[in-house]
């Protein structure tokens, strides 16, 4: 195994390549561009066999992947933000035609207004879609979750698209040190695709995706891919016990990190929960019993690992770098669901940070510790806190005066 | 040459492929032309529809079509294609497919997607040269969903959403000349009313590689209102009218295919149907007419 110093982005095309993909339809996006480019270079220069073919939105991008995915060939292809959501309707679509592929979101915060740097509205928006999700911290779990992706997938249990995120900026362009296994032991991990029966043959004609007129058997073909998406639980950790066997690296569907003897948690997905891994350390050094749980794995949603995790704990800070407006933070809706009506659940704090790459500092995490630990105490959650500072204010009220400066000197030197 | 195969009606094939019993509207001009085209093609073909009125061909369990069929969503046919034909050159490049199990890609879309939602993804599929085949069938509206008027409407047509006045105030957009200007390797017009020129046609596109995009006026008894037995003479007075002119276009020219020497006044054509009643009750607006009739007289000056 050969440990190289690459960023989230070529750890990704590194997935790609060692998972032996037929097929790559592709739309260049920032952050992800460096993906699709390093895949174009590596066929165009024979080191990688495979075709990629530049669509015209991300929209037919994704419609390519799951037309190419249903003929049976093994397909990977990469978005970002306003790409997922321009493909979403296809995103919907191509789940419903069980045909699987990986598609990697780089995350980036949703116009308006237009950002480029991360958060995960984007790849929430598509949680519903029936694509399985997984949320990676670091470039090697990146490459690895690519390969563990196609597993899922294809899995005959399951036959379901997968979506592998990582964020912009701190995943995409950061380079650490990755360690890219042996092809032929990913191989033997990852054997070619089957496509079993979803397939066009000109000697086995078949309608795929065709209409149904009632609730009846549209209820039942959607049922169907809940259930298939559920099977991906069991799956998962299979495909995970046995990347753990071969590479030495393991994936759990949660991450728990320090949280056997804790009191309190943090909840966190994605690059920004190595943060809060930082702030665990710096706050077990000053004495206080306190973990980290990160769900890699949001679609399925691993209720019965949060559950078992969260059992006996007194207080857990669920920090959201999303936000569904008008309601607040997703994975703190989500772990609530999980634990709610179960025995010894911890109370649960709402915090909404990081969006569009806004830091989250060492200080934030201790506070929040500390409004989590005394709203245990109390017994009862104060409302949801968005993270913002003072000082960030004051910088965003001068931009604010500077733009009423303009605005006046244009109109006629009125001065505000 | 595949051109000479069909000189006369009597060579058409005489028993269809495409199974009855589907849901289309009786009379409907989209599926006269559909089965003519897949009697030509054949079964050995993967269907890629977009939203539309023939969505409804293949409701679950059943389907008219003997070969295969995957839709997509209404803006995104092409890009179905694409897929689907990338995946079986790279199965037989790198698979070992037979080249039996190859397939002809057709695209199959009403006008609401082909001159609209779907036209940035027939553009870009042109561009890339794919190897496909697209059948517009054309009923110049939103058949599917009551006829309100699309980028396919003809000026002065009634529709559900330009039901006063003279009807429809804008020009059908000349999807012809679009898709001819990325220099396709074929386009043509075809209308089932005259399945010999069809026929013809779709024999020398199976017979191209790349992009092949047909358009099929298709008389729509219920969005253009006329009788269903009327549909094959609305679809013949369409071509001897001069509204509706068949042509290809190969090599980089437009060929007229059928020139209607006389050309009947086009208020036969339109009188027929109740989406232009208005322009001839309570009173004839001769205005609205002389204007129709003389951009037909100004398209065919140019022709001949």
């Amino acid at each position: 195994m050969n440990r190289v110093l690459i960023t989230g982005n070529l750890a990704a095309a590194w997935g790609a390549r060692l998972a032996d993909i037929d097929y790559c339809p592709a739309f260049p996006i920032t952050p992800q561009t460096e993906i699709i480019e390093t895949l174009a270079a590596w066929i165009d220069k024979g080191e990688m066999p495979g075709r990629l073919v530049t669509l015209e939105s991300e929209h037919a991008m994704v419609t390519a992947a799951g037309a190419a995915a249903a003929t049976g060939v093994r397909v990977f292809s990469a978005t970002s933000s306003q790409g997922l959501l321009y493909a979403l309707e296809m995103l919907y679509t191509v789940a419903g035609w069980r045909a699987p592929f990986v598609l990697v979101n780089v995350s980036r915060g949703l116009s308006a207004p237009i950002t480029l740097e991360p958060d995960h509205n984007d790849i929430l928006a598509a949680r519903d879609s029936g694509f399985l999700q997984i949320h990676c911290a670091t470039c090697q779990e990146v490459l690895d979750s690519v390969l563990m992706a196609y597993r899922l997938g294809e899995d005959p249990a399951v036959r379901l698209p997968v979506l592998v995120n990582l964020d912009g900026f701190y995943l995409s362009f950061t380079r650490e040190p990755v360690a890219i296994p042996d092809p032929a032991v990913v191989r033997e991990f990852l054997p070619p695709f089957d496509p079993g029966t979803i397939r066009f043959r000109a000697s086995a004609p078949e309608s795929q995706a065709v209409a149904v007129l009632s609730g009846g058997p549209y209820s039942y073909f959607r049922y169907e891919m809940h259930l298939a998406a559920r099977n991906g639980l069991a799956a998962y950790d299979r495909i995970a016990a046995e990347l753990e066997a071969r590479f030495g690296r393991a994936w759990p569907a949660v991450e728990a990190y320090r949280c056997e003897d804790a009191e309190l948690l943090f909840v966190m997905m994605g690059s920004f929960a190595t943060k809060a891994k930082a702030a665990v350390d710096s706050l077990r050094a000053a004495g206080w019993r306190i973990g980290l749980l990160r769900p890699r794995l949001l679609r399925p949603f691993p209720e019965a690992a949060f559950r078992r995790w969260m059992a006996g704990k007194r207080g857990a800070a669920v920090i959201d770098q999303n936000i569904s407006l008008g309601s607040g933070g997703v994975l703190y809706t989500e772990v609530t669901a999980a634990i709610h009506g179960q025995p010894a659940m911890p109370l649960l704090t709402s915090f909404i940070g990081g969006l569009g790459g806004r830091d989250i500092p060492p200080e934030e995490f201790f506070e929040m510790a500390r409004i989590a630990r005394d709203a245990a105490e109390r017994g009862q959650a104060p409302p949801p806190r968005l993270l913002y500072t003072a000082d960030e204010l004051r910088e965003t009220r001068k931009l604010q005066v500077l733009a009423k400066v303009e605005r006046a000197r244009l109109s006629g030197g009125e001065q505000p | 040459m595949s051109e000479i195969r069909f000189t006369n009606v009597k060579q058409l094939p005489s028993v269809h492929l495409l199974g009855s019993g589907n849901p289309m509207c009786a009379g409907c001009g989209g599926l006269e032309a559909l089965h003519q085209v897949y009697d030509i093609l054949g079964a050995n073909t993967v269907f890629v529809n977009a939203a539309g009125c023939m969505t409804l061909l293949a409701v679950y369990p059943f389907t008219p079509f003997r070969g295969s069929w995957l839709y997509t969503a209404m803006a995104s046919a092409p890009a179905g294609a694409q897929g689907i034909r990338d995946a079986l050159d790279v199965l037989k490049e790198r698979r070992g497919l037979p080249p039996g199990e190859d397939m002809q890609v057709v695209v199959l879309t009403g006008d609401g997607s082909a001159y609209g939602m779907g036209l940035s993804a027939t553009s870009g599929a042109i561009e890339r040269g794919l190897d496909f085949l697209y059948l517009c069938y054309d009923n110049e509206g939103y058949g599917n969903t009551g006829q309100q008027a699309s980028a396919a409407t003809p000026h002065g047509a009634r529709t559900a959403t330009s039901l006063s006045g003279i009807g429809f105030v804008g020009e059908k957009k000349p999807l012809f000349d679009i898709w001819a200007a990325h220099r396709p390797p074929y386009v043509a017009t075809v209308i089932g009313s005259e399945p010999l020129d069809l026929a013809r046609k779709i024999e020398k596109a199976k017979a191209i590689k790349g992009p092949r995009l047909i358009i099929a006026l298709s008389p729509c008894p219920t969005g253009w209102d006329f009788d269903p037995q009327e549909s094959v003479t609305i679809g013949k007075l369409a071509v001897n009218t001069g509204i509706w002119p068949l042509k290809e276009y190969v090599d980089g020219k437009v060929v007229h295919t059928k020139i209607p020497r006389r050309r009947v006044p086009v208020t036969s054509y339109l009188e027929a149907q109740g989406r232009f009643a208005h322009l001839f009750k309570p009173q004839r607006n001769e205005a609205v007419l002389a204007e129709i009739q003389a951009k037909v007289d100004a398209y065919w000056a140019g022709v001949i």
